[in-house]
């Protein structure tokens, strides 16, 4: 089980909370569960979300196995210059 | 329309072509002669990426007409360095990192070519105004004024 | 494959030198190619026709006359353009941003496009096309498009992110929110508030590169295009989707790119470029003009901002809280997000709140400028830091530090950071040698900090050795101001040869595997990491062609300064094989020498930077001049550092003529009046004094090198550093970017109370 906190605007369809608990193992399956859990998280998943891992940014490691105990972070995915 | 036919120097070389009455000097270099060192930025004056020696005078080569280089001397960047020898110009810039892009770099090698020509030792603030009718959108400038500070100075010792 | 990224203390022998880079020479003698350089046999000209109205339905478009006239080979519309995008709305935005469809939303919008013989033809068709336009009122502020009675630009938008659903439409795509506390309780410690409104105007990336490129599609389906560009492969991803091609049938080279600071992230005139040549069965070269640059590519966006920030007497920050507004160009976009992301990131808050609004206007498609958005957050940000401090009677410099973000704070984005340089880079200005030069009469002293993420992402590296041990470095991101240079540094180091015996090129998408977008200051940081995991993995086949050479166990055989060594007393009379001596017997040894990597840059090192500039402001005209201008910044490793300077000086500039100068000035009538570099003035040689450097290295933990990235950071401070600047030396607070000289005289006037 990870502690997973959500930025702001992903909150606000979480139903107003800021930190949701799943049970997931890598960046894979905690989209998969986010999905399941709070539909309207998915046009947010397929725009992109990145995941911070002990402030560290993932944009695309599907594979990254999320630490127990670890401060998990959801952003949204960025655009540059 | 009818061509005009043209018979200039171009770096040194007899050149001869046709070209249309409204067509820049810029278009000429670039389409017709294969000379494509010269860049076009703006199209009307304002960057400088196209400088030329037109006859010993800095200009920009878009607002110029292919059909007035008649019978004068044009130099561009593609004459600039003698065979394998760069122009000091050319060696301070890539020394000093004068250049991020390079887009840019022909027409402010044209133009500090010039700038040292008619002024061999000139202040900081000469040589900034005298490039202030190119454009460099990478560097800050910084680097481009060190570079021909420097050169300045090489080719004095030289 | 296992490639263990994160950092470890090193000496290097090539990183952090300052070599010529390797197409200097091409560039400095006009041999180099770039966008427009390139040309095919039976090339045809295009031309785009585009929208002289802010807002219009077209109704009908009747192109038989341009079809008709002799020499013109192609005429296309939307309906040359199918929609293909199967309900991905970012994809039908670019389809729609490419050639409109229904509605023109800009003045610039392209509507048709012809291809002709040369570009006289073409322009004369252009006249000859008649567009049946039914005007509609527009709106290019991003304050009024805000508004209940402004013009809705598209029916369709309902503001995402609302508590409520709401049941009408909107200019407004989207509200975000991010932070952390509660800023109630924050603001009810606080000693001192300060609370402003700020705007900063729409201004272009600049570069002096018009977009150009040359399609070439072939009656089999297969395609070629030439282009300037930040991102070939997403460039052919996006172009093969928009035309239902596939994307190995279409090869795209990137050119020399003369400047693109996220200008060249979107595809804009290619898609129209190829259905140009499908159409006439011929190459087709496209080029921008300047005023085409402006009116239709490109711009950042315009912005609205309030910020409220408390503190005690002690000087300890406690609340801040801020709502941006940023204008999005007629499509939905992400720009207020990330300035609602960026814009506390420098401090360490324990009450903090950001909203942010994406606004719909009828200007060009907003396009990403260099640290996208975080400028026009820290303006706003870092004026009222100031102006805090002044009230609380502290330093400005001392406020910062004590209230700077480090290592283990939580950031206002979010995550909690790790090592990080906003600190050292504040106390770097403070002990500046700047700080202490004297200031006369109507000159004043200005800093700020600044932020950014830096990204990486889907990187692919080859590197090749050849028979003679010269080693070939082929990498997908697009040099765009020094990379192969940087490049071939870390190839250098890591196989632990000369950088001369390197060689780097930008390989097209036929030949190398997918690249993300060279974008967040990431070319220096995804590629030297894929360059140094192709080098470890060159070099262990190197030591197996040793140990074959040498016929020991391949365990035995270790890699030092560009030679296998047989490690142990028993091969005490081995003599060390060199890169070359093994690659010249590669031929018997296995065949060619080759290290290939393709992985996901992860965990980009988070920017900070400082800056401080001295501006003298004549109270009389309101005009300005930079007296001296320092960064100072945090580059995690310089791998060149005077590439690195380069991009700190550079972004600078860039950053002093958005906060004096540029602007894009609409008339009523909605259209651009400054479509030009006369109008539009970017900042000259004579404008700008030299711009001081202070590279710091605080080691990025994860890159091997500890590289972060370095493009972006510095003109985030700039803004905000002058505006400062210009509100001690006029002795009143400006709150408008950019500073003109009108602005700064309405300013002073209004002061003196009239």
């Amino acid at each position: 089980m990870v502690e997973v906190t959500l930025w702001g605007s992903l909150g606000a369809i979480a139903g107003g909370k800021s930190k949701v608990e799943i049970e997931a193992k890598d960046i894979r399956e905690l989209f998969r569960k986010l999905a399941e859990q709070y539909p309207g998280f998915e046009p947010y998943i397929d725009r992109g979300i990145a995941v911070a891992i002990d402030g560290v940014i993932y944009r695309d490691t599907w594979s990254k196995e999320l630490p127990q105990g670890a401060e998990i972070f959801l952003l949204p995915r960025l655009a540059g210059g | 329309m009818a061509g005009v036919a043209v018979s200039t120097t171009i770096n040194g070389d007899n050149v001869e072509y046709l070209c249309q009455p409204d067509e820049t000097l810029l278009d000429v270099l670039r389409d017709r002669l294969g000379l494509t060192g010269s860049k076009e930025g703006c199209g009307t004056g304002d960057c400088g990426a196209c400088s030329i020696i037109l006859d010993d005078r800095l200009v920009c080569s878009c607002l110029v007409l292919g059909a007035e280089a008649e019978g004068r001397r044009v130099e561009t960047i593609e004459g600039m360095a003698h065979g394998d020898t760069l122009h000091p110009l050319q060696q301070k810039f890539l020394e000093h990192a004068a250049l991020q892009c390079g887009i840019c770099t022909p027409g402010f090698l044209i133009a500090a070519k010039d700038l040292l020509a008619k002024n061999p030792d000139p202040t900081e603030e000469e040589i900034r105004f005298g490039l202030a009718g190119n454009l460099c959108r990478c560097t800050g400038y910084d680097k481009i004024v060190r570079a021909v500070q420097d050169a300045a100075s090489a080719m004095k010792g030289a | 494959m296992n490639f263990d990224p994160r950092y470890s203390t090193r000496s290097f022998a090539s990183v952090g030198t300052r070599p010529i880079r390797p197409d200097g020479v091409d560039k400095v003698t006009g041999r180099a190619r770039y966008g427009a350089d390139f040309n095919m046999a039976g090339q045809l000209v295009g031309r785009v026709l585009r929208s002289p109205h802010a807002h219009a339905t077209i109704r009908k478009i009747d192109t038989s006359k341009a079809e008709k006239l002799a020499g013109v080979k192609a005429v296309i519309t939307a309906a040359d353009l199918p929609d293909l995008t199967d309900g991905d709305a970012a994809m039908y935005d670019i389809l729609d941003n490419c050639m409109a469809r229904k509605k023109a939303l800009y003045d610039g919008h392209a509507v048709a496009a012809v291809a002709a013989v040369d570009a006289r033809t073409a322009r004369q068709a252009l006249k000859l096309i008649e567009v049946d336009y039914e005007v509609l009122p527009h709106v290019v502020d991003v304050d009024e498009a805000m508004k209940h009675t402004a013009p809705l630009l598209n029916d369709a938008i309902f503001t995402e992110g609302l508590e409520e659903k709401p049941t009408r439409p909107s200019n407004i795509t989207k509200r975000t929110q991010f932070g952390h506390g509660d800023i109630h309780e924050g603001f009810g410690q606080a000693d001192f508030v300060v609370e402003r409104s700020f705007k900063t105007e729409q201004t272009h990336q600049g570069y002096i590169e018009p977009h150009a490129c040359v399609a070439s599609v072939s009656s089999d389906g297969t395609a070629d295009l030439w282009v300037c560009t930040q991102g070939h492969f997403v460039y052919r991803q996006h172009c093969a989707q928009l035309l239902g091609m596939e994307a190995s049938k279409l090869r795209v080279t990137s050119s020399e790119i003369g400047g693109g600071f996220g200008g060249k992230t979107h595809v804009w005139a290619e898609p129209v470029a190829l259905a140009l040549s499908r159409k006439a069965g011929r190459p087709v070269k496209l080029v921008m003009t300047r005023d085409e640059v402006f009116r239709a590519s490109g711009p950042t966006s315009a912005t609205s901002i309030d910020v409220r920030i408390g503190a005690r007497k002690d000087g300890t920050i406690t609340a801040a809280e801020a709502t941006l507004r940023y204008s999005c160009g007629p499509y939905a976009g992400m720009w207020a997000e990330i300035g609602a992301m960026t814009a506390f990131a420098c401090y360490r808050l324990e009450n903090v709140r950001t909203v942010g609004y994406e606004v719909l206007v009828n200007r060009p498609k907003t396009a990403a400028y260099r640290a996208p958005s975080a400028p026009m957050a820290a303006f706003a940000v870092e004026s009222a830091v100031d102006e805090l401090a002044k009230e609380i009677g502290m330093d400005p410099v001392e406020f910062r530090i004590r209230n700077a973000a480090q290592e283990g704070t939580r950031s206002s984005y979010g995550p909690v950071y790790g090592p990080i340089g906003i600190g050292p880079t504040l106390e770097a200005a403070k002990n500046h040698p700047h700080m202490k030069v004297p200031l006369g009469k109507n000159q004043g002293r200005g800093m700020a900090c600044g932020f950014w993420f830096n990204f990486g992402g889907q990187t692919c590296t080859d590197l090749n050795i050849g028979m003679d041990g010269s080693v070939s470095l082929a990498v997908g991101t697009v040099d765009v101001g020094g990379s192969r240079a940087s490049l071939s540094l870390v190839a250098a180091e890591e196989l632990g040869i000369a950088y001369e015996q390197v060689k780097a090129v930008v390989a097209d998408t036929s030949s190398l595997g997918y690249n993300d977008m060279t974008d967040g200051s990431r070319g220096t940081f995804s590629s030297s990491m894929a360059t140094i995991s192709a080098a470890r993995n060159a070099i262990k086949i190197l030591r197996e062609r040793a140990a074959q050479m040498w016929d020991i166990p391949v365990d035995d055989v270790v890699w030092e300064k560009g030679h296998t060594i047989a490690k142990g007393e028993k091969y005490g009379n081995l003599a060390a094989l060199s890169l070359r001596e093994i690659a010249a017997a590669s031929g018997k040894t296995g065949g060619p020498i080759a290290g290939h990597s393709e992985l996901v840059a992860d965990g980009a090192g988070v920017s900070f930077a400082t800056h401080i500039c001295d501006i003298e402001v004549d109270p009389e005209t309101g005009a300005t001049r930079v007296l001296r201008y320092t960064v100072v910044q945090d580059a995690g490793k310089a791998v060149h550092p005077t590439y690195v300077e380069g991009q700190y000086q550079g972004g600078a500039a860039q950053g002093i003529g958005w906060a004096l100068n540029e602007e894009y000035i609409y008339g009523k009538d909605g259209r651009l009046q400054n479509p030009g570099f006369l109008d539009y003035r970017i900042p000259v040689c004579s404008d700008l004094p030299m711009i001081d450097t202070q590279i710091l290295e605080i080691p990025n933990p994860n890159h091997p090198y500890g590289v972060r990235g370095v493009g972006e950071t510095s003109i985030v401070p700039p803004l905000a550093a002058i505006a400062n600047a210009v509100s001690n030396a006029a002795g009143v607070r400006m709150t408008h970017i950019p500073m003109s000289p009108p602005r700064i005289l309405a300013a002073i006037v209004a002061e003196r109370g009239g």
